[in-house]
C-alpha cells in the first residue's frame, strides 16, 4: 500500500502541515533556502524533534523502533558520509546490475572513499540507502553535485524505483525544471507554510 | 633503616629546580613562572596533606576518613571535568565524573581494603587513604582521556553519526567505533605502564617503599596489587563513562543530541 499520512507535523517556524503521498508518486518541495525543506525532511525520518503525527499504513511513527522506522522513511541529505576505508565495507552485497544503471561501469567495491568524487559519492550514497528496500525516500536537493548526464541517470533510476517498489518519495529542489521532470505534486514552502 | 630527609636535603633539589627556571627565563623558553607556582603548589599542598595525615594517622574515627574520602572523590571528579576540551552540563557532568570515579576508585579500594588488605580496623587510615589516592591519581588520568575523546570525537562526526542514524542504524551501533576508539584512548596509559614497568621504569610506590627500607620483593607484590587495581579501576571508570555519556548523547527517539550533554546553543536545529 505504502501510503504516508503526515499530520499537523510542527517545529520551529514550520507549521502545522498536513499532507499524504501516495505509492509511486514523488512529491517536489521547492522554496528559498533557510525556509525548513531539509528540516522537514528530518523531522519525517524522526531525527528531529517535532510535533503531530507521521503514519505509514496505518502505524504511526512514535509506535515503531525510531531504527527501524529510518529503514522504512529513508532520508538522503545534500552530501553523504562514509566511514570505513574503501566502498564494499559500507555494504552488504552491491547489486552490479544497479551500479551500471547509475553509471558504474566497474565493480567500485575496492575504491577508496578519499578517491570519491562528490558526485559518485552521492549516486553510491542512494545505492547504500536503497540496501534497506525503504518505502519513503526523502531526498534533498540530492542531485546538487552532479552533472547534467549522471543527473539524468540519478531521475531515472529514483523513479524506476518507486515503481518496482511501489515506494513513494518526496524530493526537495530548488530545480524548477527537475521537479516538473520528476514530481506529480508539487509544493512550495513559504513562510512555514505549503503552498 | 629509615633515612629521613633534613630541609637542608631538600633545598639542594630546589636548587636545581630554580636553575632550571632561570635557563628558561634566560632562553626565553617561557615555562618559568608556570614552573616556579607549581613547585610552591606542591610544597604547601604536600606539606598540607602530611599535616592532615598525620592527625588522620592518630584517630581512626570511620567517619572522618568517609568525610576525608568524599572530599577526595569529589576534587578528582571535579579535576575530570577541568581537563575536557568540551565543557559538560554542569551537574550532569560532575555526575559522570564522579559517578565513574566512585565505581574505578572507591569501590575497588574497599573491595581491597576489606579482601586483601586486612587492617585492624579495615579502615585503617593509613591503608586507606593512600590506597584511594594512589588509585584516584591514576584512574582519574584514563577516565579524562577516554571521555574527551568520546565527547570531542563524537562532536567531529556528527555528520557520520547521523548518517548512520538516517541508513537505519540504532544508536548503540552508530556510536561503537567511536567508544572503541574513547576505551582505547583510555587504556592505552596504563597498559603501557604495566608492559613497562620493572624494565623501563621502576614504578613510584615501590621505589619509595625500597627507599623507605621495605624488602624488594615485599615492594614488588605491593606494586603488582596497585597495578592490577588501577588498570581494572581504570577499565571499569572509563567503561562507565562510555554507557553514561553515550546514553546522554541520544535522545528516546535515537537522535543525536549534544544540548543534553555540553553547555552549548543547540544549532544543530538551525
Amino acid at each position: 500500500m505504502n501510503l504516508l499520512t503526515i499530520k499537523n507535523l510542527e517545529f520551529l517556524h514550520v507549521g502545522p502541515l498536513s499532507f499524504q503521498v501516495e505509492a509511486k508518486q514523488c512529491v517536489a518541495i521547492s522554496g528559498s533556502s533557510g525556509s525548513g525543506k531539509t528540516l522537514i525532511l528530518r523531522a519525517l525520518a524522526d531525527l528531529d524533534d517535532h510535533l503531530g503525527d507521521v503514519i505509514l499504513d496505518d502505524i504511526s511513527q512514535q509506535e515503531v523502533k525510531p531504527h527501524n522506522w529510518r529503514r522504512k522513511v529513508a532520508m538522503l541529505s545534500a552530501e553523504s558520509y562514509w566511514w570505513f576505508d574503501t566502498v564494499g565495507e559500507h555494504f552488504d552485497d552491491i547489486d552490479q546490475q544497479q551500479l551500471e544503471a547509475l553509471g558504474f561501469d566497474e565493480d567500485v567495491s575496492n575504491w577508496q572513499i578519499s578517491r570519491l568524487s562528490s558526485g559518485e559519492k552521492q549516486r553510491l550514497g542512494l545505492l547504500r540507502l536503497l540496501e534497506n528496500n525503504p518505502q519513503v525516500l526523502l531526498l534533498d536537493e540530492p542531485t546538487a553535485n552532479l552533472d547534467k548526464k549522471n543527473e539524468t541517470l540519478f531521475e531515472n533510476f529514483v523513479l524506476e524505483y518507486l515503481d518496482c517498489s511501489s515506494a513513494c518519495a518526496i524530493w526537495v529542489s530548488h530545480d524548477l525544471e527537475q521537479i516538473n521532470r520528476v514530481a506529480n505534486k508539487k509544493y512550495e514552502l513559504k513562510n512555514g507554510e505549503l503552498f | 633503616m629509615l633515612i629521613t630527609l633534613s630541609s637542608f636535603d631538600l633545598s639542594m633539589a630546589a636548587i636545581l629546580v630554580m636553575l632550571l627556571g632561570l635557563l628558561s627565563w634566560q632562553m626565553k623558553l617561557g615555562v618559568t613562572k608556570q614552573l616556579y607556582i607549581a613547585a610552591l603548589r606542591t610544597t604547601v599542598q604536600l606539606m598540607l596533606i602530611g599535616l592532615v595525615l598525620k592527625s588522620l594517622f592518630a584517630s581512626t574515627h570511620l567517619l572522618f576518613i568517609v568525610l576525608i574520602a568524599f572530599v577526595m572523590v569529589a576534587v578528582a571528579g571535579w579535576e575530570i571535568l577541568s581537563r575536557q576540551q568540551r565543557k559538560l552540563r554542569g551537574w550532569w557532568g560532575f555526575g559522570i565524573s564522579t559517578g565513574s570515579l566512585f565505581v574505578s576508585s572507591f569501590i575497588i579500594t574497599l573491595l581491597c581494603l576489606v579482601t586483601v588488605i586486612n587492617a585492624d580496623p579495615w579502615y585503617h587510615p593509613q591503608y586507606a587513604i593512600p590506597l584511594l589516592g594512589m588509585l584516584l591519581g591514576n584512574t582519574m588520568t584514563g577516565i579524562a582521556l577516554g571521555m574527551d575523546r568520546l565527547v570531542q570525537t563524537a562532536w567531529n562526526q556528527r555528520p557520520v553519526i547521523e548518517q548512520r542514524l538516517m541508513l537505519g542504524q540504532s544508536a548503540e551501533l552508530a556510536i561503537r567505533d567511536i567508544r572503541k576508539e574513547a576505551m582505547r584512548a583510555g587504556m592505552i596509559p596504563i597498559i603501557n605502564s604495566m608492559a613497562a614497568a620493572g624494565v623501563v621504569s621502576l614504578p613510584g610506590m615501590m621505589t619509595g617503599q625500597i627507599l623507605a627500607g621495605a624488602p624488594p620483593v615485599e615492594a614488588v607484590k605491593y606494586q603488582i596489587l596497585i597495578m592490577f587495581m588501577v588498570s581494572s579501576g581504570t577499565g571499569f571508570g572509563v567503561i562507565s563513562v562510555l554507557w553514561l555519556i553515550s546514553k546522554r548523547l541520544f535522545d528516546e527517539r535515537e537522535r543525536l543530541c549534544f544540548k543534553q550533554l555540553l553547555q552549548i546553543q543547540d544549532n544543530t536545529k538551525r
